[in-house]
This record gives structure tokens, sequence and C-alpha cells, in this order.
């Protein structure tokens, strides 16, 4: 039975219009991965390629994305800064894949649920999380993972691809309360390799969760390429073997990215399942600041990904509308860097932990064995002070 | 007061539980339709409804995987791994995310998930259908382990865990399953996890064991009182966090010490139990306390199955031994 029967026979609205107008059906009809098609609007020079997929964001919201992107690599540019000056620790640089994180992140809604891998800055800031607290997770605390009340994000994810069945089970309570909320999940290539993606798309797709799979294909995993991950033509295709629809876009295309995710979200929450889309992008910088890429790909291939640069190729359009210039640039710019300014120094200004510090949380409450082992360093400490 | 098998009363805790709790949601393979390969949850499906209670993927990851994201969302999920060895392609999830999440996220998303499984060998099962795997569990920081050895004990126990906030590995010794009948009330009531139980004062040693191994104890010491040694036997029924408190005062008045098992004996939780007395109990040991446990082989095939798993009677001889060890 083919997808489509599939989804005629149990849905009733198969070719639903959104707010929008948009045709839901038709997007991921028109990129099957079968057809080998790529959704790509927006390309390197600024111009708009492809009129009928355009979507249909106003100047405002270009902008704000646009600085919002500017923002994460800023901030990102910071933090990599930051842990070369031994302030922070080992971190993964977001460079070059501001598009992939911001342009799916706003394609949602604030009630959405996200379930970051630990390379989507972008998307992280969009859905609300304070710089301050980015920060902190890469200067070694807890507190990184702890997120304004209501915010719906997960902490960063580092066994890979296991946040993916988390996003599933958020789907399947969504499902089960008959909520109207989304999942979106993300992870990379390396991660397609893992029992546990196949699992949760596997599950997503037999419980009709609404969930969508976000895949990062940034062309590494640390220094294994994309083409020794998998024999599959496109990460995609995958989807047809769970009966799901899933596109290829460019990712480092805001509007392509946006276009795909809110028609992903659009399908998901109208009771239709999950979506895969396989956001093709690069990996700019190392895979960690512990990483050196010179060891395992071509100075002309990274040279060949900066023309594609996500942030260029939204200035030259915005300049080319009349939108954007210089002084804005600058403008831009000296606000990111302010921001990220301050957001570091909030997270250096945290005190040290004390010994309580490591035994909270490990329960609700302290098991008679922790409150021995707490005692016993305290006890250590206050001799060691002592003496 | 109803009569039940162990299989009825952890029955009786999923439904009174499913009735009193909308978050309550019960799955794993073949627990829906079929009510479990133990028929441990037969009928709660007729009766709660398939979203309540399901089928899964045949994908253990998944089944703990998904109650994470479950919980994050405010649901409490119950469920089933169908076998002691099967909960190995689910070790991950539980190792990397359900023991660490409440920690990870500084108490922002606690982890209220059961994760029940049949444990313990005895019944002439295929391989991994007869491990023990209770110290993997309770070595991992932020997981609770119980093992009940009654009906009573097993629903109140369960009852407990699906109300803790904090995850709990809830192991049931298939080998009694159906061997032990008991009054068992009607509806909710509780047994505290970390709450060892005492079964009788006074005698010469003290017995620590949990699980299917407690009814073992119980038969050598018909024996053992024909020779006119008395057992203090302790049912720990929680690994972690464990009763120290009612150990070590057992063993400060018998000056005897035995921890029964039937896991591998390398690392197990005797070990743990025992480096506990001698901490805190030494100078009361008026013998080394000592150990009967499985060998750190595989639990074998049920061929040589009884070489394995130990009955009363080297449970009263390893008692004997205990008290006649002289330096």
């Amino acid at each position: 039975m083919s997808r489509a029967q599939v989804s005629e026979g149990t849905l009733i609205d198969y070719r639903h219009e959104d707010r929008a107008g948009i045709d839901v059906a038709s997007l991921f009809e028109a990129f099957d991965p079968l057809r080998g098609a790529k959704l790509s609007i927006l390309d390197e020079s600024g111009a708009i390629v492809d009129k009928q997929w355009m979507p249909d964001l106003g100047p405002e919201a270009i902008l704000e994305a646009y600085r919002a992107m500017v923002l994460a690599r800023v901030a990102d540019t910071k933090a990599v800064s930051l842990q070369r000056q031994g302030r922070l620790y080992t971190l993964p640089p977001n460079l070059g894949q501001e598009a992939a994180a911001v342009g799916s992140a706003m394609a949602l809604e604030k009630t959405d649920w996200m379930v970051p891998a630990y390379r989507e800055l972008g998307a992280w800031l969009w859905k609300g999380v304070p710089l301050k607290v980015v920060y902190l997770w890469y200067a070694g605390s807890e507190y990184g993972n702890v997120f304004p009340p209501d915010t719906r994000i997960l902490p960063i994810c580092v066994p890979i691809s296991t946040q993916l069945l988390h996003a599933a089970g958020i789907g399947h309570a969504i499902a089960y309360r008959g909520g109207s909320d989304v999942v979106i999940s993300y992870f990379g290539d390396g991660g397609t390799s893992e029992g546990d993606f196949h699992e949760a798309l596997n599950w997503s797709a037999v419980f009709n969760c609404p969930v969508i799979f976000f895949c990062n294909n940034n062309q590494y995993a640390i220094s294994c390429p994309r083409r020794d991950q998998t024999r599959s033509e496109t990460i995609a295709q995958k989807a047809i073997a769970y009966g799901i629809p899933g596109i290829q876009i460019d990712g480092n295309d805001l509007f392509a990215v946006y276009r795909a995710t809110r028609e992903a979200a659009h399908h998901a929450r109208s009771g239709r399942g999950p979506v895969l889309i396989e956001a093709e992008t690069y990996r700019m910088g190392a895979h960690t600041t512990s990483d050196d890429p010179g060891r395992y790909r071509e100075k002309a291939e990274e040279e060949a990904w900066k023309g594609r640069d996500p942030l260029l190729r939204v200035r030259r359009y915005l300049e080319a509308a009349g939108l954007w210039n210089e002084s804005l640039e600058s403008a831009a710019l000296e606000d990111a860097g302010r921001k990220a300014d301050q957001g570091s120094r909030e997270a250096e200004a945290l005190p040290p932990n004390d010994a309580d510090e490591i035994f909270r949380h490990a329960f609700a409450e302290l098991t008679p064995e922790l409150q021995a082992q707490k005692n016993a360093l305290k006890t250590f400490l206050k001799w060691k002070e002592s003496s | 007061m109803p009569v039940m098998t162990m299989v009825q009363a952890i029955n009786s805790a999923l439904d009174s539980k499913l009735a009193d709790d909308e978050r309550v949601l019960c799955y794993g393979e073949d627990l829906g339709v079929e009510g479990g390969v133990f028929r441990v949850t037969e009928n709660l499906q007729s009766k709660y409804g398939r979203r309540r209670v399901f089928d899964t993927p045949l994908a253990e990851s998944s089944v703990v995987g998904t109650a994470v994201g479950m919980a994050i969302a405010g649901l409490r999920p119950v469920v089933e791994i169908q076998f002691d060895g099967f909960v190995h392609p689910a070790f991950n999830q539980i190792v990397s995310h359900v023991s660490r999440f409440r920690y990870r996220t500084r108490g922002r998303m606690p982890m209220p998930i059961v994760i029940r499984f049949p444990s313990g060998g005895g019944v002439r099962a295929l391989e991994l259908h007869s491990d023990s795997p209770e110290a993997l569990f309770g070595h991992i920081p932020g997981l609770k382990v119980v093992m009940p050895s009654t009906p009573y004990d097993a629903k109140g126990l369960l009852i407990s865990a699906i109300e803790d906030d904090d995850p709990v590995i809830f192991m049931e010794p298939k080998r009694i399953y159906r061997a032990i009948k008991q009054e068992v009330p009607e509806g909710l009531y509780r047994i505290p996890i970390g709450k060892a139980r005492l079964l009788s004062e006074g005698g010469n040693i003290t017995v620590v064991a949990y699980g299917a191994i407690v009814r073992i104890v119980q038969q050598a010491m018909i024996e053992l009182k024909k020779e006119s040694i008395a057992v203090e036997l302790i049912d720990a029924r929680s690994l972690y966090p464990l009763d120290t408190a009612t150990i070590v005062a057992s063993v400060k008045r018998t000056g005897h010490l035995l921890v029964v098992h039937e896991a591998p004996e390398s690392y197990g939780a005797a070990a743990e139990i025992i480096a506990r007395v001698t901490q805190e109990a030494f100078y009361y040991l008026e013998a080394p306390p000592a150990r009967l446990a499985g060998h750190d082989t595989p639990p074998p095939l049920p061929k040589s199955e009884d070489l394995y798993f130990f009955g009363p009677e080297r449970v009263a001889y390893e008692v004997k031994r205990v008290l006649a060890a002289r330096p």
C-alpha cells in the first residue's frame, strides 16, 4: 500500500489547506524522496529561485529571523573564543547551521515542544532559552539545563539520537491528551545510524505522534563523512520505510527550512503523524572545540561551503529588497555582541557550588545512602578547612 | 478479603492505579490484547481501553525511551519489559536518561516511571529468561530497585512505585508468580520503598534475602529449627534504597550474617549488604559474614539449572557453616 493510500484510508481531510493557504500534501508529494528533488528557495546570491514555495513571510518576520541568525553566530563565536581562553569547557560550535536552527524554530508555535541534540543554538534562543543559560552549560553547570518555566525545551542530549524517543513519548502524550501541540526533534546525519532513530520514527508512525524529525545533515559525524554513514542516497528517503512523508531541503536556506518545517508542523498538528526533514547543511567549524577537522576533510571543501553561508544569502536578499544595509548590519552585530557579553558575564558570575548542591536532585528526597555520603564529604571538608 | 497470587496482586495494583490516576499508562510487548505472557495485565486493556493499556512495537529501547518523554509531558508511565534478559536493549535509555533526568535538570524534569519485568530463574526457561540483573540497576545513581516476595508486598510496593516521583525498577520474581496465595486488600494501600521486613525475630543468625529466595529460606528454617537453629529472616524488599538500619540491628542481636540471592555472586547485592554490615556492626560479628549466591556464569539452561539455582537444603548447609566457623 502506498503512503497516499494509507493517509486517504485513515484521514478524511487529506488535502487540507492551512491558514496561509498551504496545501500540505502537495509539498510532500512534489518533493517525494523517490523523485530526488530537494527544496531550495533562496539561492547563494540571495535570489528566490522557486517562487511557488516561497513562504508567506513579511519583511518584519524575515528581519527578525536574520537578526536571530546573527545573534546565534555572534554568541557561538564568542563561546568558541571564551573556550580558547579557558573560560568555558568543551563545546560544539554551531557555525554554518544557523538557518536550519532559526528557520525550523520560527515555524513552530511557542507552545510546541523542542527536543534538541546539541548543535541548534539558534533554535534554543528562538525558543526562549536565555544566553546566560547556554553559556552556563558550556561552563560546566547543570543550571545550563534549567530553562524559564513553560519554555517546553529539553536539555542538550549527549547520547546520539536517544532524544528522538523522548520526542516520540512527548508526542504520544500530546496525542493521548488530545492536544494540538507538536514536537520538533533534532539530530544529525550520524544519528540516523543509531537504533533509536529507527525506533522513534517507527513508534511515532505507528501511534501517529505529532513529531517533526529534523535531521541536520551537516555532512560529518565528527570525522565520519555522510557517505560512510548510510548507503541510502538521501536521509529523507528513510521516511518511506516508516510510511511517513520525508523531504530533503537546502538546510542553509532559511525560507526552505521555514517552509518545510511549517508544513510538517501543520501535517503533525492536524493529526497526520510524523514527518522526516533532511536539511542539508555544513558544519563549518569543528565537531567540538577538542576536534581538528583538518585531519579528515579538505580545505577546498570548506571553502566551497563558505559560499553557501546561510547568513550571507539572507543578507543579500534583504539588501536587494532595500531592507538592509551596512549600518543596519553593524548595528545588528553590535547588538548581538552586547547580548553575548551580557550572557557570558551573567554565567561567569554564578558562584561555585557547595557540597549540598552535588547531592541535590539525585532523587526527590535524599536516600539514607546519600545522606551518609553527604555527611562524610562535609565532615572531611570541615576538617580540611580547620587544618 | 480476596485471596490472590502475586500475578493477581500486581494486576490489582495496576488496576487500582489506572482507576485512580488518568496520568498512569501501562504499555509493553504483548501486554494489551494478550494480557502479558504471564497474564499479569489480563483484562486491563478491555477495562481501560487501548489508549491507556497498549501493545507496543517490539522495541525495548522505545518502551523505556518514550516513557521518558511521557514523564516530561506529565504522565506516569508504568512500562513492562517482557523478561529480565530483554531489559538490556533498553539499558541505554535507563542509564543515560531515566536515572539522570531529574539530576540533569536540577529537579525540573523528574522521572515518575516504573519499569516492571519478571525476573530470576528456576522455571526451566530459555536463555535470557532466567536472569537476575538487580545489581546492575542498584549500581546506577538515580534508580530505586525493589523486589517483592509476597502478593501482599507486591501490590503495596507497586502502588508506592507508581506514586513515587522517581524511577523505580520493579522486579517480579517469576518463580513465585503463582506459588503463594495470600489475602490482599482491594483498592489502594502502600508498602514504603526502602523498608525491609523482619520476618522472624530472635535467633543465632541473620539471613537477608529477597524475592523468590525468601520462601526458600523459610523452607530451610523448618529443617534448621529441628536442630534448634533459629534464624532472624529479613526480606530486604528494596535493594536501593536499602534498609541498612534493620539489617544492622538484627546482626547486632545475632552476631552472624548470611546473605542469599540467586543473582551472580561477584559485585552482587550480598557484597553491598555485607560491606555495610561490616562497617556498622563489625565488633558485633562473631564469625565472618557469608553469602550464598548464583555462580559467576550465565544461568544455565534447564538441563543443569538445579546445579545453579539452590534449594532449602543448600541454604541450611550454609547457615550451619557460618555458625560453625572458628578462627
